[in-house]
């Protein structure tokens, strides 16, 4: 026996080890595949060995082969084999290779359970360690059943590295085992509180995920996690815990309330993690970036707060506006997380991103896919009926010159969901969506004809007032066939010939010619077209055939609808000898029925009328709620079970609480087919099986069940008549722009139209105002569509029950904010003029200020005396220059005289590892500026700093400050007095500092729009002044978004290369900046209504482009 | 939950693979890639999250990536994840192996795969983020290390 071991081992000399065989394959690049097949035959015959060294070897070697997609599962067994190996090593392998090439219907998982068991209670923890991970991977049903309590009893492990690995692998479990999570969730919940951060990380990481899917049943934890926030010193657990908070809060609206503030606390850490994040990607400095960081995390925590909290708006308004900064930010990142945010503002506050809309269409120009995929998301809210056409128009652009058929598909699918969205709400002019329509049919490559053609078919359908112009536009694509079948076979967009096809069939009394289209659509090239789009043809052909003869009626010159018959006969033989045969029969049938025609017409027998009988009748869409609106019969009780269920299945309704409810189904419909008892029970059993297995099974409220109500519904939505101010011919294939300009004209006219009636009604009497108005689903702007989208003649079965509103979808925002809009009219009118008045004001709430040190740069202070740099350092990192969305921000709000007040935060952190206490703050005031000290202090007095700072934490402090004048930069000189105490001793430490308060700190980002702005230019109160930059190598968005971050302006219009910008004071100072690039020289142009101000801010603006 | 972890170099050879849920080995190569295809067309001054890749995950996935040198290291993650959270993870991940490698670069990689393996077991657990802390992480691969060598000295004796 020893001597067979002796023997093995000196054979695994010989035998290739990984890195081996990784050698060998880089060597054998010219026959890879013949090479490794030798090396899977050596590894097989390693496998046969007994020495088990040998086995682990083989095994590893089959995982890199693994990784090279070559099949590894016929040593599957082998593998069980090196995992049950006693030795640490061996068994490392073993479990490696199988959570790489293990899966549920392994069928030697089976053998493991004992192996993996004893793994478990091994007295090695890294033993243990090796088994969980691979379990983490591998697990069945099977195997959760049977180690559920081997697992949940290593959750009290000694050893906190296998506590939080089983802890983690819980998650698994429960997803395999559901029934585990009850008896497992008393213990998981005590991990939350676990000494060691390593095991409450994975106890937060495994409750947020089961939140994710289920928030409901893990509100009662919110007090748990509410405190772990306030204490955790993990940043990942602290993402994590937001994160849940953001799913919870819409819940429980009072949760967000409390939030706030622990959240502002916590985000000067969670800026410091993410701003050395980012630090790593870009070279740009930290401190630049930091608030950014900060307040886009914060950002998201608002948005996902803000549901609970009607009252916000203000401040997701100021959201949005910083977040413009942040996506006009030279970072991609910062970019794209911007825009990411902003789709979640869209969600809950469409409105205010809205008025953005210029923004996201300049980040569909953007280099980066990721990011124009997210623009486009964004746009999918933005629209209106006023901006739908211009929006459309821009995308139409981009579609030109989009590279890469992906982007290009998906910006299709967007225009078409853009238009279609609540079955058309926002498009006025259906003329002009079949003429995008018809453009997008250009694409080349694309592969979505399929949904160009139903959009086709959907309108022409829906839409009555459009079918004749449709049917002209649909007669010219099939006339030019042959742009769009071109020579690709596969090409999707030839489906829209299958809409075209039918639309000139079935509407065919509006065609202009059917002669021509009928010639048109039996053209031999037809044969090269797909099967299912050459059997629409046809089937068409014989509608138009129907209508030339109809024309025809009465004519007593038959040789039109002879020619008609004789095309028919001479083209259709083609089709018969079709391979499909759907396309063959129809051929055929037809070609006999028109043969017989033909004869009856040379015997001048009248046959018009029986062939259109053929085709009679109109084709009505099927309501998609058509099934639902069926009447149910008296006495039939759907939610009724049909056989009692068995009696065991009630203990098992009765056993779910709160946390794991696991609810009774919704009852499908039965069918009312004679099924048979036994196959019943399967059924049933086979649905408790599936729900049982599926942890996350909610059951539907019993509101669900619909009520349907009296009132009457969609059906009053009257069909407008079309506006004869729109041509309706156009000659060739349509150009959608025109559209943009009649339709301009078209409600300009409306408007005076409207304003006359309004006069009118008025005078009549006010109630009017009560009955909703006829123009259907209202939008923010009076605009009335040239089209309704008709939804009266959508099929609806006999007797159906009346629609009832609540149908509508109650997570559509614009729905529910036009509704509110209505009510709200006649007040916002009435409120606006004050609006405006009091707007000037608005604006004045303190503003912080940026304190800029010497060295910004970095972040750190400058010791004006040196320190022992090792002894002590403590930095004041940054001073925010936003602070706005600290709760206090919104109470100023009312405070609207105080354009003299300036609030600076101070971050402190504390580097030493030292504690440090007793912090005074004190600043040399200014004859401008003050320290607002508390009342009954001296002028000299220092601020003491509410907290103690231990070792690597760090905390904000904010201090106001009262300035008279803000026309000239300024610098304070300070001290921070402090005590370091450590074990031995505590001592008195000084740190010196200044604040720079730039005047560009007393500006305030206000978004400006053109004409204000205009007039404001015009009202000649501003002295002018400019300055020049030379040199500037910077993209001209670049240097706008530099101007607007560190300067505070925000972009009014930007033409090519020529931009003006607009900023105030918090004292009500007007500054405009005309900016203008030509080859890398700069021209500023500002002026201001406060000269000095203006030629500070402009020396600060050159100073930060020196700098670059 | 991080669906997939994968590494590839510039040219698209996987260099560890680690899927949190069980893909057939052909479809596993077909996923490499078309994530190679759409990473390694993106310039080094864009994002590093990228949305789109048809055959893993679907709208709610998405890619986060970055690129070292002549490695793309791509996490594909749902949205319980935190974009910046997994930036910096890739980072944690990849210092990790620089301090157990000492210097690593591909090389490394290449002919130490099952070593990559144990590392990355050490950060992500079946899916799931199991550790952070970059110290951590290597004292407890160090100690495997050790436990390693200790059995591999006196196997002549067995």
């Amino acid at each position: 026996m020893a001597l067979k071991i002796v023997k093995g081992s000196i054979d695994r000399m010989f035998d290739k080890n990984l890195q081996d065989l990784v050698r060998g394959i880089r060597n054998h690049k010219e026959d890879e595949a013949k090479y490794i097949s030798t090396c899977i035959d050596e590894i097989k015959q390693e496998l046969k060995q007994d020495n088990i060294a040998v086995k682990a070897n083989a095994v590893c070697k089959l995982t890199y082969l693994q990784m090279l997609g070559y099949d590894v599962s016929w040593a599957a067994f082998n593998i069980v084999e090196v995992m049950s190996s006693s030795k640490f090593t061996y068994k490392r392998i073993g479990y490696l290779a199988a959570s790489q090439c293990f899966h549920e219907s392994t069928d030697v998982i089976m053998l493991t359970t004992n192996q993996i068991r004893k793994d478990l209670s091994s007295p090695n923890q890294y033993d243990t360690g090796v088994a969980l991970t691979g379990l983490s991977c591998f697990v069945t049903p099977d195997l959760a059943r049977d180690l559920a309590n081997d697992i949940m009893t290593l959750m009290s492990h000694t050893k906190p590295y296998i506590r939080k690995k089983a802890v983690l692998i819980m998650y698994k479990v429960f997803l395999k085992y559901p029934e585990s999570l009850r008896p497992a969730f008393p213990r998981l919940k005590e991990k939350l509180e676990d000494p060691d951060p390593g095991v409450q990380s994975a106890a937060v990481n495994v409750i947020c995920e089961l939140a994710r899917r289920n928030p409901k049943n893990y509100l009662s934890l919110a007090p748990l996690f509410f405190k772990l926030m306030t204490s955790s010193t993990n940043n990942w657990v602290l993402i994590k815990i937001i994160k849940l908070f953001g799913a919870l809060t819409p819940l429980e609206p009072r949760l967000g309330k409390k939030l706030i503030e622990p959240l502002t606390n916590l985000i000067h850490r969670i800026y410091l993690f993410f701003s050395q994040i980012l630090h790593h990607l870009s070279a740009i400095t930290l401190v630049c970036f930091s608030w950014l960081i900060a307040f886009l995390f914060f950002i998201t925590v608002l948005i996902s707060l803000s549901s609970g909290m009607p009252n916000h708006s203000a401040s997701i308004q100021l959201c949005v506006q910083k977040l413009r900064i942040l996506i006009e930010d030279s970072d991609q990142n910062l970019k794209y997380l911007g825009l990411l945010a902003m789709s979640k503002i869209l969600k809950t506050h469409p409105k205010s991103v809205q008025s953005h809309k210029d923004l996201i269409l300049q980040c569909l120009d953007d280099k980066d896919e990721s990011i124009r995929l997210r623009a486009l998301d964004l746009l999918y809210g933005m629209v209106s009926k006023k901006n739908l056409m211009e929006i459309v128009k821009k995308l139409m652009l981009h579609v030109d010159k989009a590279e890469g058929t992906t982007y290009r598909d998906e910006l299709l699918t967007k225009i078409i969901d853009i238009c279609s969205q609540s079955n058309y709400q926002y498009i006025t002019n259906f003329e002009w969506y079949i003429s995008i329509l018809v453009e997008l049919t250009r694409l080349e490559g694309t592969r979505h004809g399929h949904l160009i053609a139903s959009q086709m078919l959907d309108v022409a359908i829906r839409v009555k007032a459009i079918r004749v112009f449709a049917v002209a536009q649909m007669a010219t694509l099939l006339d030019n066939a042959h742009m769009l079948t071109g020579n690709t076979q596969r090409n999707g967009i030839c489906e829209v010939l299958y809409a075209a096809a039918w639309i000139c069939g079935e509407f065919s009394e509006h065609l202009e010619n059917p002669m021509e289209t009928l010639e048109a659509m039996l053209r031999p090239k037809v044969a090269t077209l797909p099967g299912h789009i050459q059997a629409v043809y046809v089937q068409n052909a014989a509608k138009l055939f129907a209508t030339v003869l109809k024309s025809q009626e009465g004519n007593t010159d038959s040789t039109t609808a002879q020619e008609a018959s004789q095309l028919m006969i001479d083209r259709l033989p083609l089709f018969v000898q079709s391979a499909n045969l759907e396309v063959q029969e129809r051929a055929s049938c037809i070609l006999q029925l028109v043969k017989y025609i033909q004869k009856l017409q040379q015997k001048d027998v009248e046959v018009s009328e029986e062939v259109c009988a053929l085709f009679a009748g109109e084709l009505n869409p099927v309501a998609p709620k058509a099934q639902k609106k069926v009447p149910i019969p008296d006495g039939l009780d759907l939610d009724a079970w049909i056989n009692e269920p068995p009696s065991e299945s009630e203990s098992e309704d009765e056993q779910p609480k709160a946390i794991f409810s696991k609810e009774e189904p919704k009852h499908s419909r039965p069918r009312h087919t004679e099924v048979d008892e036994k196959e019943l029970a399967r059924r049933r059993e086979a649905r408790k099986q599936e729900q049982a297995n599926n942890p996350f099974y909610i059951k539907a409220s019993p509101s669900s069940q619909k009520v349907y109500q009296e009132t009457p519904g969609v059906e009053h939505i009257p069909v407008v008549q079309i506006d004869l101010s729109v041509p309706l011919k156009v000659p060739g294939l349509p150009m959608s722009d025109q559209y943009v300009k009649l339709e301009e004209e078209r409600r300009q006219k409306e408007r005076a139209e409207k304003k006359k009636k309004d006069k009118k009604k008025r005078k009549e009497k006010r109630s009017g105002r009560g009955k909703k108005h006829d123009s259907g689903p209202e939008s923010e702007e009076d605009i009335t569509p040239a089209h309704m989208v008709d939804i009266v003649t959508e099929e609806m079965p006999e007797n159906a029950l009346p629609s009832d509103d609540d149908e509508r979808d109650p997570a559509d925002p614009h729905k529910k904010s036009s509704k509110h809009k209505k009510k709200k009219q006649k007040r916002e009118k009435e409120d606006k003029e004050k609006k405006k008045k009091k707007k000037h004001h608005h604006h004045h709430h303190h503003h912080g200020d940026k304190g800029g040190e010497e060295s910004v740069q970095n972040g750190t202070v400058e010791e004006e005396e040196p320190l022992p740099r090792r002894l002590i350092s403590v930095m004041l990192t940054f001073i925010f220059l936003f602070y706005s969305f600290d709760r206090k921000a919104y109470d100023i709000q009312g405070n609207l005289q105080d354009g003299s007040q300036v609030v600076v935060s101070v971050i402190f952190e504390n580097k030493c590892d030292s504690f440090l206490k007793s912090m005074e703050f004190n600043v040399l005031d200014s004859l401008n500026s003050k320290l607002q000290r508390p009342e009954g202090s001296g002028p000299h007095d220092s601020l003491t700093i509410p907290f103690q700072l231990p070792p690597g934490v760090s905390n904000e402090a904010r201090f106001v400050f009262t300035v008279q004048s803000i026309i000239m930069p300024q610098k304070l000189k300070g001290t921070l007095t402090f005590i370091v105490k450590n074990e031995e001793s505590s001592t008195h430490e000084k740190l010196d500092f200044k604040l720079h308060f730039t005047c560009t700190s007393y500006l305030i980002t206000t978004p400006c729009y053109s004409d204000a702005f205009a007039k404001l230019l015009e009202s000649g109160d501003l002295k002018s002044s400019s300055i020049r930059l030379e040199g500037v190598n910077m993209p001209f968005h670049h240097l706008l978004a530099r101007i607007c971050f560190h300067h505070h302006f925000s972009v009014v219009e930007r033409i090519d290369s020529c931009a003006s910008m607009y900023s105030r004071s918090i004292q009500g100072h007007h500054v405009c900046l005309l900016v203008k690039i030509s080859s890398q020289t700069v021209s500023v142009d500002a002026k201001c209504d406060e000269p000095t101000l203006l030629g500070n801010v402009l020396d600060e603006i050159k100073q930060t482009f020196s700098q670059c | 939950m991080i669906k997939a972890i994968l590494i590839f170099n510039n040219h698209g050879k996987p260099r560890l693979i680690r899927f949190y849920q069980y893909f057939a080995e052909d479809m596993q190569q077909q996923i490499i890639r078309e994530t190679f295809h759409l990473v390694s067309k993106r310039d080094d001054n864009v994002c590093n999250f990228l949305e789109g890749g048809s055959l893993i995950g679907g709208s709610d996935y998405k890619l986060i990536y970055r690129h070292y040198a002549t490695l793309y290291f791509v996490f594909c993650v749902d949205s319980s994840e935190s974009e910046l959270g997994i930036l910096d993870l890739i980072q944690v991940f990849v210092e990790t192996l620089d301090k157990c490698f000492e210097n690593v670069c591909e090389l490394d990689l290449i002919f130490h795969m099952d070593k990559v393996h144990y590392i990355l077991q050490e950060v992500v657990m079946g899916g799931m983020v199991l550790e952070t802390n970059m110290n951590e992480i290597i004292a407890q691969v160090e100690v495997q290390n050790r436990l390693e060598k200790s059995e591999s000295l006196p196997f002549i004796l067995h």
